[in-house]
């Protein structure tokens, strides 16, 4: 199942929520604010580095781009997809949870 | 108008805070305290700006939005320094939590009219602790 995250884990607790009732074997995409949850050495960042081994997850690159945040930013192991990458988890993964 | 109420230019200035603890493209908040803050600013008020929370992202460099459709109103920032705002506060504890330094934020600056019009920075790190006696010693806190 593609789960997706739209808020900074820093002003709500979606991120958290999403790992908590996410399956092992999920796929989490950080999109808009979301990408948040994917800077290293932050204080959330133990969020997914918690989760990385169980988890395969994704940041919208775009979203990135928006916010000045840099690939070497992010937390080892986390993917970085465009829209089409999106579309792709959409179709591939048989449903979408949104985690707003 | 009557001429009891203040115009813009009768002199009355007081200390406005503008605080934003929003990060700046999730929602449209730190655009609109950007916008509010620049009026402010020209209504000759003695401006000052805080970043607290998510709101220290506001001020991120190498910000590009051309992939997702919006506005870039990053460098709408610099013209801070040309309203005569000079000080901006960014708080050293909401930097930290989000693995984050000054070499992060934009380096803003003002020129500065009593020093021969030299380039200024207007960002100060600050703590808690000086936030808030900066808070305390405002008129007019705004919050987006």
């Amino acid at each position: 199942m593609l789960h997706t995250v739209n808020k900074s884990p820093f002003e709500k607790n979606s991120l958290q929520t999403c790992l908590r009732l996410s399956q092992p074997g999920s796929s989490i995409l950080l999109i808009e604010d979301g990408i948040y949850g994917a800077l290293k050495g932050s204080d959330a960042a133990a969020n997914i580095t918690e989760h990385l081994q169980d988890r395969q997850f994704y940041v919208l690159g775009p979203d990135l781009k928006a916010r000045g945040i840099d690939k070497s930013r992010l937390i080892d192991g986390i993917e970085i997809v465009d829209y089409d990458g999106f579309v792709k988890l959409a179709v591939e993964e048989p449903k979408v949870q949104s985690w707003m | 108008m009557s001429d009891q109420e203040a115009s813009p230019t009768s002199g009355i200035i007081k200390k406005f805070l503008y605080v934003n603890r929003r990060a700046p493209h999730g929602s449209n908040y730190a655009q609109e305290g950007l916008e509010v803050a620049l009026v402010g600013a020209a209504f000759e008020q003695d401006v000052a700006m805080a970043y607290i929370d998510d709101g220290v992202f506001q001020l991120k460099t190498d910000q590009d939005t051309s992939e997702i459709g919006t506005k870039n109103f990053s460098p709408t920032y610099r013209a801070l320094g040309d309203y005569d705002v000079k000080k901006i506060y960014v708080e050293k504890e909401s930097l930290e939590k989000r693995g984050l330094t000054q070499d992060d934020l934009m380096p803003l600056v003002y020129e500065d009219e009593d020093d021969d019009w030299a380039e200024k920075p207007m960002i100060n790190l600050v703590s808690a602790a000086e936030l808030q006696d900066i808070i305390e010693q405002s008129d007019v806190v705004l919050n987006f």
